[in-house]
């Protein structure tokens, strides 16, 4: 078998694209985003509580897509929940560069261990946007709720 | 004069692929098999050299000089238009329209023809199948000049009802925009019998020929359709240039699309008078090299047999049907009677990119996603299919690789 693609398609990927944690919707998010990967089609909504403190209280995703997109999905808002904004903002910045195979910076050695799982994604740049789609609209959901609070 | 290629009454597929360089590239380790021909097929040697000999030894710019280069590469140019004629089966060669490709060609329809005719609330016939070029510039027409898109809807196994074309057309309907060949289930449309239908009711047709013109042997005369789009990267040709026919009667009505150089007969401070089509719709440097490409793609296919290419490509679409039988995971979307070698499919539990990525590792290029027809995925309850489309080179063994590859990827997967 491929190493590559038995790399890419690990037990972990494959586990949180068929049982995807935190998914479906948030009825009181304070931030939401879609995202909409036009190639193939694939559609995320990201719905987040960010708390008083700054810090995301709770997150939820809907979308379809194929495996890696929903297994990113799933892994970041695993990882994301109980962050501050700014906390997520630096595993987010690794993250997308972790998968195009560049350095990650300076994360914590747990993130790194976690996040490697999607590291595999690297060697098939035609799919480096499935990885990164489900992070960019957390992203944009992060910001749009900072224009909303300095509103 | 490019070299004829030689008659063959049969057809071999395999000493055929000699002619196509890449085909010997293996990807990953693993031969290639290229099964994304409807997105573009490959080129062959004929082609590649013709387009390396005539820039060596003829090119300059056409239709501007009085040297002897400019001499050569107009005559040419000329002359690709004419082979272009006689593959259409065109009455003459100045309803041949040179274009960037496909898109270029139904834009410029959309543009230069129907536009000006359009009052709000006019009609523009068109299927749910359509590829998105042959969309996307008549919601120009809806946005810019209040025209209604009028769909009409297919069978579940992919044909056409010519009855519901028929039902569609109105007294207010402009055009019928209608693919020969789906790109996406391989449908061949009636086209014949669109055009009569319509003409019936004083419409109009335009056909989008992209994948037509590469399967079916197209004779524009005997369909009696208005117009007729080409595109040559998928003939075996060079990507830049495609083709449109459209009736005389209806080109020399038509206005200027792109402004410049070539498409003018005169051009003062105040006014401007337009050429001649076809050269009123060519703007600017044409792809004067690519012509000459588009040209040799069409002579190596009129070298070999085209209806023992076409029975080829029957075969392999028919093989492959069979074959993805045994994966009950796996549902094919279009099934038209007839239709061309054109593969799309949904597997369960599997999302397309995913496969394709699986099948890519074995050296199997095939397409996932929408397609350019999202119209058509909304139809299907689907976001995106896995597409195999089978070319003139491709052979049995390569759709085992395929299968055994879709079974791999199973276990992979799932
Ligand atoms: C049915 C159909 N129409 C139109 C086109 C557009 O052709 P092009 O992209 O060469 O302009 C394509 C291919 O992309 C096609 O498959």
């Amino acid at each position: 078998m491929d190493d590559t693609l038995r790399e890419l398609y690990q037990d972990v990927i494959l586990d949180h694209s068929k049982h995807p944690r935190h998914f479906g919707k948030l009825v009181d998010a304070t931030n939401t985003a879609q995202g909409h990967n036009p190639l193939c089609g694939d559609r995320v909504t990201m719905y987040l509580k960010v708390d008083a403190s700054g810090r995301i209280a709770d997150i939820a995703f809907e979308g379809k897509g194929c495996a890696i997109s929903q297994a990113s999905a799933s892994l970041m808002t695993d990882m994301l929940v109980g962050r501050t904004v700014a906390e997520a903002e630096k595993l987010m910045g690794g993250f997308l560069h972790l998968v195009k195979g560049e350095d990650a910076g300076d994360l914590d050695p747990d993130d790194r261990e976690r996040l490697d799982v999607m590291a595999g994604v690297s060697a098939f740049p035609m799919r480096v946007k499935c990885a990164t789609l489900a992070w960019h609209t957390m992203k944009s959901a992060l910001e749009s709720g900072e224009t909303a609070k300095t509103e | 004069m490019t070299a004829q290629s030689k008659i063959s009454t049969a057809f071999d597929p395999v000493a055929t692929r000699a002619d196509f360089p890449i085909l010997s590239k293996s990807i990953y380790g693993k031969p290639l098999v290229y099964f994304d021909n409807g997105a573009s097929a490959q080129k062959p040697r004929q082609v590649l050299d013709a387009m390396r000999d005539f820039s060596a030894t003829e090119y300059s710019n056409v239709h501007r000089g009085v040297h002897y280069l400019s001499g050569k590469a107009t005559d040419r140019y000329e002359a690709s238009r004419r082979t272009v004629q006689k593959f259409l089966g065109a009455a003459h060669e100045d309803e041949i329209v040179f274009t960037k490709g496909g898109t270029e060609a139904i834009n410029l329809v959309a543009y230069s023809y129907l536009a000006p005719r359009i009052q709000p609330g006019d009609e523009i016939v068109l299927s749910v199948m359509e590829h998105h070029s042959n969309i996307v510039p008549w919601h120009f027409l809806r946005e810019r000049n209040g025209a209604v898109l009028k769909w009409v809807d297919i069978r579940e196994d992919g044909s056409l009802d010519i009855e519901a074309v028929d039902a569609a057309i109105t007294a207010k309907t402009k055009l019928v925009a209608i693919t020969h060949i789906s790109n996406v289930l391989g449908t061949v449309t009636p086209l014949a019998e669109i055009v009569a239908r319509a003409h019936a009711k004083g419409v109009p047709v335009l056909a989008d020929g992209a994948q037509g013109a590469v399967h079916e042997l197209v004779d524009v005369q005997a369909l009696d359709v208005d117009f007729y789009t080409l595109t040559a990267h998928k003939l075996y040709g060079p990507t830049g240039i495609g083709a449109l026919y459209g009736k005389r009667k209806h080109l020399k009505g038509m206005r200027p699309f792109n402004g410049g150089g070539e498409m003018i007969r005169e051009v003062t401070r105040d006014v401007v008078t337009y050429a001649d089509p076809p050269a009123r719709f060519e703007a600017g440097t044409p792809p004067i090299i690519e012509s000459v490409g588009l040209a040799a793609a069409i002579d190596y296919l009129n070298g070999l047999d085209r209806a023992a290419v076409r029975a080829h490509e029957h075969d392999l679409l028919t093989y492959a049907r069979e074959g993805v039988r045994q994966f009950n995971w796996l549902r094919v979307i279009g099934d038209a009677p007839g239709k061309a070698s054109i593969l799309s499919f949904e597997t369960e539990g599997m999302h397309a990119h995913d496969l394709a990525t699986v099948l890519d590792r074995e050296g199997v290029a095939v397409r996932a996603g929408h397609h350019c027809a999202q119209p058509l995925m909304e139809r299907f309850g689907v976001a995106s299919t896995t597409r195999a489309s089978f070319g003139l080179y491709n052979t049995r063994a390569e759709v085992d690789v395929m299968l055994e590859a879709l079974a791999k990827a199973r276990k992979i997967l799932v």
